[in-house]
């Protein structure tokens, strides 16, 4: 590159090195390249201008860029479409309404496939490639445990939507939130009164064979031990499984209620196989929807649920007592009265889990507005901002319900809802309070330094 | 559950595991046997035959009957003519050479999955079962009266289950006669046994292996239909029957029919009682143990020849 040496430094900096040295010799050629790269510079801002006029204010008018990591494939898929469309619907919402902080935020959505390790490569991309200022979205637990030890080298503040406990355990980090859905200790913990009281004292557990599951296996056994109740076997299924009637008769024979929370793509084969094993003796059955999330209660093999209950986050069917809120929030997304697709009756929502992407972005959109984000270097504030909030009343923002947050172990509380399937539809039987979801704290991320 | 209760669900549920197995690992089989060919994408074409039964169940959205038996009747040839297909215009192309076909095969894998995940998609669909009803059976027990018939809690199974079964033994009838009896079976033993003297004889090679490798991807068609209504079509599902299909095949001996469907009543009944008495993982790891024991001590299969 003897060429370079010759010429100065200003002009170096333009010359595009594919420039052949012919070109050099010729300046016209030269000169109207860097025309030509003056004027698509002048074309990109002026097809940016409207977005100055729309979000005036005096800091950057880039857009906010949140990462979105999304189940598009493998076992998570059905919840990964749902999340999406939740997603899509809430930064509608947020950008009609202005912004965050008169910003524009923008989506920048890339699938994990289900898989850890593809998750935590998803979450360094955000950080590194696409510039997010936040990732968010992750909801399987193997997938958050995966990838939150990433994002907490990269420095970048994770919102998981994940349901499980290892936020508020401790076992992650204080870049790592979730305040928009409940964790499973607490979900399991509440559904343990109702569940000894209402259906029986002996319980049978079916759960998958990872960590998610073996949540369910050890928070409910010890909160059913604490109702005097008693869990007499623990049926633990690989989440590759896919047929299930030789799990079966290890259910003892004195159990009053089966406790069922499966996940995955065989999960109707699941239920119906159960319905098939009992034919009409079946004991009492609670389920956590988790096990028909995206499923049609109509599907064949379902019939044998009528009368059985389960655990919902959010009712997937309006209900009776169906508030304002959640009226506008089916409505946003495009969910029925019946928890499925306005455009189509058959694509069933995941209507349980899914509000915590629209309740988080909201959260999101508090905490940067409260910190005066401006960037990338505001990181810190923001998560300090989110760890100062405390009671998210029941509103718009959300539609499940009042929650309160916990700052130190970065876990939301909220309340949890007992269905029962009556005539095929999931007919609202139980309202859990707040405080049936406490625990004692197990962690303080406040304490770690950024 | 008692002993005796317990046992006949395992066998039952074994025996379903081994009608479907046999099926598809009969196909793996033939492929091997004829072509010598190991073809690793043979769970995508049993894939395929359940996604495709659930697009045309859906299709032709009539009576589940109607539905399943117009799956039955059209997926597994479809199946067959897209592996023809393949073999046309992948496997020929490198001239069957026993290791640039794994690698063809395991592209075939991957191509098929992922063109099925960007058009049908990542859900898992169920296709309704022509017929469904719970059976419950009867078990004997000794009572003071002498022996009576009892119906013990969750001894059951569905005359789906068992019209599986009954369909896996009429069509391995049907492929022994095929074989045994007709010319095309002749063909293809001839080819099997020295392709370049078959050749020599006038036998169209390359039309039989065509055939040879449609009919095996149709015998994994078919065992995707038969189980679609038991579980869902998924793009994900070719891979655990795959994993048993090798085992089967290895320890029935490569090529060999009555061996296929020996080890394939092996490996599905001790899979289904291992899974019903201790776990399905167990049953894996037995399963594999008994390949490794095959491979050391009778390395053609219990039911090959030497040498072949």
């Amino acid at each position: 590159m003897t060429r370079t040496t010759e010429k100065p430094a200003a002009e170096n900096a333009v010359t595009n090195e594919a420039v052949t040295n012919e070109a050099v010799k010729r300046p016209n050629r030269r000169t109207a390249l860097k025309t030509l790269a003056a004027t698509t510079a002048l074309a990109a801002a002026a097809s940016s201008m409207p977005l100055f006029g729309r979000y005036g204010q005096v800091q950057s008018s880039e857009p906010i860029k949140i990462g979105f990591q999304v189940h598009r494939t493998g076992i998570g898929a059905a919840y990964g479409r749902w999340y999406d469309r939740t997603t899509k619907a809430a930064v509608k919402k947020i950008n009609d309404e202005g912004g965050i902080n008169g910003r524009p935020v923008e989506i920048v959505a890339e699938d994990d496939g289900t898989d850890p390790k593809r998750g935590a490569e998803v979450v360094e991309k955000m950080a590194t490639q696409h510039g997010c200022d936040i990732a968010f979205g992750t909801l399987f637990s193997h997938v958050v445990i995966g990838s939150a030890p990433r994002a907490g080298e990269l420095k970048i503040p994770y919102f998981v939507v994940s349901e499980g406990h290892h936020v508020a355990s401790g076992m992650l980090n204080r870049y790592t939130l979730q305040p928009g859905i409940t964790d499973v200790k607490s979900q399991v913990q509440a559904m343990a009164p109702f569940v000894n009281s209402t259906l029986g004292k002996k319980v049978t557990m079916i759960y998958p064979d990872f960590a998610f599951g073996h949540d369910h296996r050890d928070y409910f056994s010890a909160a059913v031990a604490a109702q005097g109740g008693d869990v007499v076997a623990k049926i633990a299924i690989p989440p590759t499984e896919t047929s299930f009637t030789k799990y079966f008769p290890k259910i003892p024979r004195n159990t009053d209620v089966i406790y069922h929370v499966m996940v995955g793509p065989a999960v109707l084969t699941f239920v119906k196989e159960m319905g098939e094993f009992f034919g009409n003796s079946r004991p009492e059955i609670f389920g956590f929807i988790d096990s028909l999330e995206a499923v049609d209660l109509a599907s064949p093999g379902l019939e044998f649920l009528e009368g059985t209950y389960f655990w919902e986050g959010n009712p997937r069917y309006a209900q009776a007592n169906q508030s304002d809120y959640d009226k506008a929030y089916r409505k946003a997304v495009g969910v029925d009265a019946n928890g499925a697709s306005v455009s189509d009756p058959k694509d069933v929502s995941t209507y349980a889990h899914m509000f915590g992407c629209w309740e988080t972005l909201h959260i999101v959109k508090a905490g940067m507005e409260a910190s005066g984000y401006a960037g990338a270097g505001d990181r810190a504030k923001l998560i300090e901002a989110v760890e100062s909030m405390t009671s998210m009343p029941h509103s718009y923002a959300h539609p499940q319900g009042a929650k309160e947050f916990n700052g130190k172990t970065h876990q939301t509380f909220g309340h949890q809802y007992i269905t029962k399937v009556e005539n095929g539809r999931l007919v609202l039987a139980h309202t859990t309070s707040i405080e049936d979801t406490y625990y004692p704290d197990e962690t303080d991320y406040t304490k770690q330094s950024f | 559950m008692e002993l005796g209760p317990y046992l006949i669900l395992g066998l039952l549920e074994g025996l379903v595991t081994a009608a479907v197995l046999s099926l598809m690992a009969l196909g793996l089989s033939l492929v091997f046997g004829v072509m010598r060919v190991v073809n690793v994408a043979h769970g995508e074409f049993f894939m395929v035959g359940a996604v495709l039964a659930w697009i045309i169940a859906n299709a032709v959205d009539s009576h589940p009957a109607v539905n399943f038996l117009a799956a039955l009747l059209l997926a597994p040839p479809a199946t067959a003519l897209l592996a023809a297909i393949a073999d046309r215009l992948v496997l020929k192309r490198v001239a069957y050479d026993p290791e640039r076909t794994i690698v063809a095969t395991i592209g075939l894998l991957y191509i098929i999955q992922q063109v099925t995940l960007m058009t049908y998609g990542p859900d898992a669909r169920p296709v309704e079962a022509p017929f469904n009803h719970r059976l419950s059976i009867p078990f004997v027990e000794w009572t003071e009266s002498g022996m009576a018939l009892y119906w013990p809690w969750g001894l059951g199974t569905t005359s789906y289950k068992l019209a599986v079964i009954g369909a896996a033994v009429l069509l391995l009838g049907a492929i022994w006669l095929l074989m045994t009896r007709t010319r095309i079976g002749l063909v293809m033993r001839a080819t099997q046994l020295d392709s370049e003297m078959a050749r020599a004889f006038a036998v169209p090679v390359d039309r039989v292996y065509a055939a040879v490798f449609g009919l095996g991807a149709g015998l994994a068609a078919l065992a995707g239909v038969l189980i679609v209504p038991i579980q869902q079509a998924h793009y994900l599902m070719g891979h655990d029957p795959l994993l048993l299909s090798f085992i089967v095949v290895i320890i029935g001996g490569l090529g060999s029919l009555p061996g296929t469907v020996v080890a394939a009543l092996l490996i599905g009944i001790s899979d289904g009682m291992i899974s019903v008495f201790f776990t399905p993982t167990l049953a894996k790891i037995i399963a594999t143990l008994g390949v490794a024991f095959v491979l050391i001590f009778r390395p053609q299969g219990l039911f090959g020849r030497k040498g072949l």
